[in-house]
């Protein structure tokens, strides 16, 4: 089944920023060569030799991974986040995407929450602390229940897995035309609001969550639906309404303020 | 009463205000939608419609205030939105692309808002700040209606609305959490066909009124 390889030749203009709050700038790579089953990431680590061979700084990016489960890698590829490819990471992107001569603009996540470490690198412990903030559990669990002694319908567990999918890589940020970081907080939200373990502290959390959401400088969800479009994980939206109800329920029913 | 304040003033309260708001616009407009069409009655029905409109007096000057009130409560919160949304990303992509999730509609709600906005201002000197001494609503609304421009100005408002509320329908319900696989299809139809149905409905009735003068 494999697909004969190809060589292609693309124009890479790629977003070079030396620190944070410098001014950067789109540079233009002429990258002849390049295997189609190569990824997007292997692209760039053989723009990167060529650099280095030239005395010149490679390109800065996140990964680590490179098989879509850790959410390091990420940016933003001829205006879609994570490249073209549904429900795929940038490290999954293959190049047989593209064709011979494409010219393929790469720019970093764009967020005030999110300001720029250097190159493609971006600064996304702002999510980190609206986990902080409430995404976890801290009630005595005790010890493991027996199988079956707490049941939990096979749909419940479904969606909850679904949220829980999430690699927190902040493509739906980047994505969002309003830089919200909704489509996160409601899977973090929801795989815990969704089972009993989660359900003692879900008023709180929600509350509390939300709150550092929007002191990170994130922007307010529209509904604009590109974060679903663009997520690796294809987090769905129907998260964000059940973010927005446990929100508003902890806010006007909850005895949190 | 600092909960109602901290629970309305964060990005969801913000938006149910939006949403809750919306909503009643959207009521409004299909009431008065409905009373408009009585201009398709003539002279004598669409008088008689305002008359009985304006003999529920302190009634109608209830609800006037309140109308405005949510106006103002739905635009302010919307510019805060709107501002608050440009500063969330300071700078901007060097190409930006549709992924499939916004719309026309979603993508223009500030400007249409506004448009809208700079719309119902004129609307109200056309026809309620006006001197009705010796003429009736029916002549006055004939009498601009002669005037293309105005025909022409009020339609395209109207198509602006229809756009507003192509998102904002079904954008209000999944704000208030109202998302779910079995309704939601029927919710998206529903909100396309308002919009239609406001766009359509008030849009021609202008154009009506041109052709009849
Ligand atoms: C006929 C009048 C109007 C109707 C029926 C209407 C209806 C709506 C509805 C239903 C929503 C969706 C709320 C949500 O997503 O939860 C909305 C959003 C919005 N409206 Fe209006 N609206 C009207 C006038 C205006 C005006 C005059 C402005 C003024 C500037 C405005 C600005 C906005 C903005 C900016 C949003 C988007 C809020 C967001 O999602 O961030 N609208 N409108
Ligand atoms: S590098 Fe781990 S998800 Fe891409």
């Amino acid at each position: 089944m494999t697909q004969d390889a190809k060589t292609i030749n693309i124009t890479l203009k790629v977003w070079r920023q030396k620190g944070p709050g410098v001014k950067g700038k789109l540079e233009t790579y002429q990258v002849n060569n390049i295997s189609t089953h190569m990824s997007f990431l292997e692209m760039l680590d053989v723009v990167n030799e060529d650099l280095a061979v030239n005395g010149k700084e490679p390109i800065e990016f996140d990964n680590d991974c490179r098989e879509g489960i850790c959410g390091m890698c990420g940016a933003v590829v001829n205006g879609a986040a994570h490249g073209p490819g549904k429900g795929m990471t940038l490290c999954q992107l293959h190049m047989r995407k593209f064709q011979n001569g494409d010219t393929i603009v790469v720019e970093p996540w764009r967020a005030r929450a999110f300001p720029i470490v250097k190159d493609l690198i971006v600064d996304r412990s702002a999510l980190d602390r609206i986990i902080q903030a409430g995404g976890y559990v801290s009630i005595n669990a005790g010890g493991a229940p027996d199988g079956n002694a707490v049941p939990i319908p096979q749909e419940i567990a479904e969606k909850a897995m679904d949220a829980a999918a999430c690699i927190g890589c902040g493509a739906c940020v980047a994505a969002c035309p309003n830089a919200s970081a909704m489509l996160f907080v409601s899977a973090k939200v929801s795989q815990l609001a969704l089972l009993p373990q989660g359900k003692p502290e879900a008023a709180k959390r929600a509350l509390t969550m939300l709150r550092q959401m929007d002191d990170c400088g994130f922007g307010n969800c529209s509904n604009e639906r590109e974060c679903e479009a663009v997520c690796p994980k294809e987090i769905s939206i129907t998260n964000i309404a059940r973010l927005n109800r446990e929100y508003l329920k902890a806010g006007f029913f909850s005895e949190f303020k | 009463m600092n909960w109602l304040f901290r629970t309305l003033g964060a990005s969801i309260g913000k938006k149910l205000m939006m949403a809750l708001t919306g909503l009643s616009f959207i009521g409004f407009l299909l009431a008065h939608l409905a009373g408009n069409l009585t201009i398709y009655g003539g002279n004598d029905l669409f008088n008689a419609y305002a008359e009985h409109l304006h003999a529920l007096g302190p009634v109608l000057t209830v609800m006037e205030w309140g109308l405005l009130t949510l106006a103002m409560v739905h635009v302010i919160t919307g510019l805060t939105l709107f501002y608050q949304n440009l500063q969330a990303r300071p700078s901007r992509y060097q190409v930006t692309k549709w992924n499939g999730g916004r719309t026309a509609g979603s993508a223009t709600m500030p400007y249409t808002g506004i448009i809208i906005l700079a719309f119902v201002v004129i609307h109200l000197f056309n026809f309620h700040f006006v001197n009705k001494e010796g003429t009736t609503i029916f002549q006055i609304v004939t009498e601009t209606f002669a005037n293309p421009l105005y025909v022409m100005m009020y339609a395209a408002a109207m198509v602006i609305v229809g756009l507003h509320v192509s998102h904002g329908f079904w954008s209000l319900f999944q704000t208030v959490g109202a998302n779910h696989p079995k309704y939601m299809p029927a919710i998206q139809i529903l909100g396309l066909f308002l919009s239609l149905v406001l766009g359509m409905g008030f849009g021609f009735i202008p154009v009506y009124l041109s052709f009849m003068a």
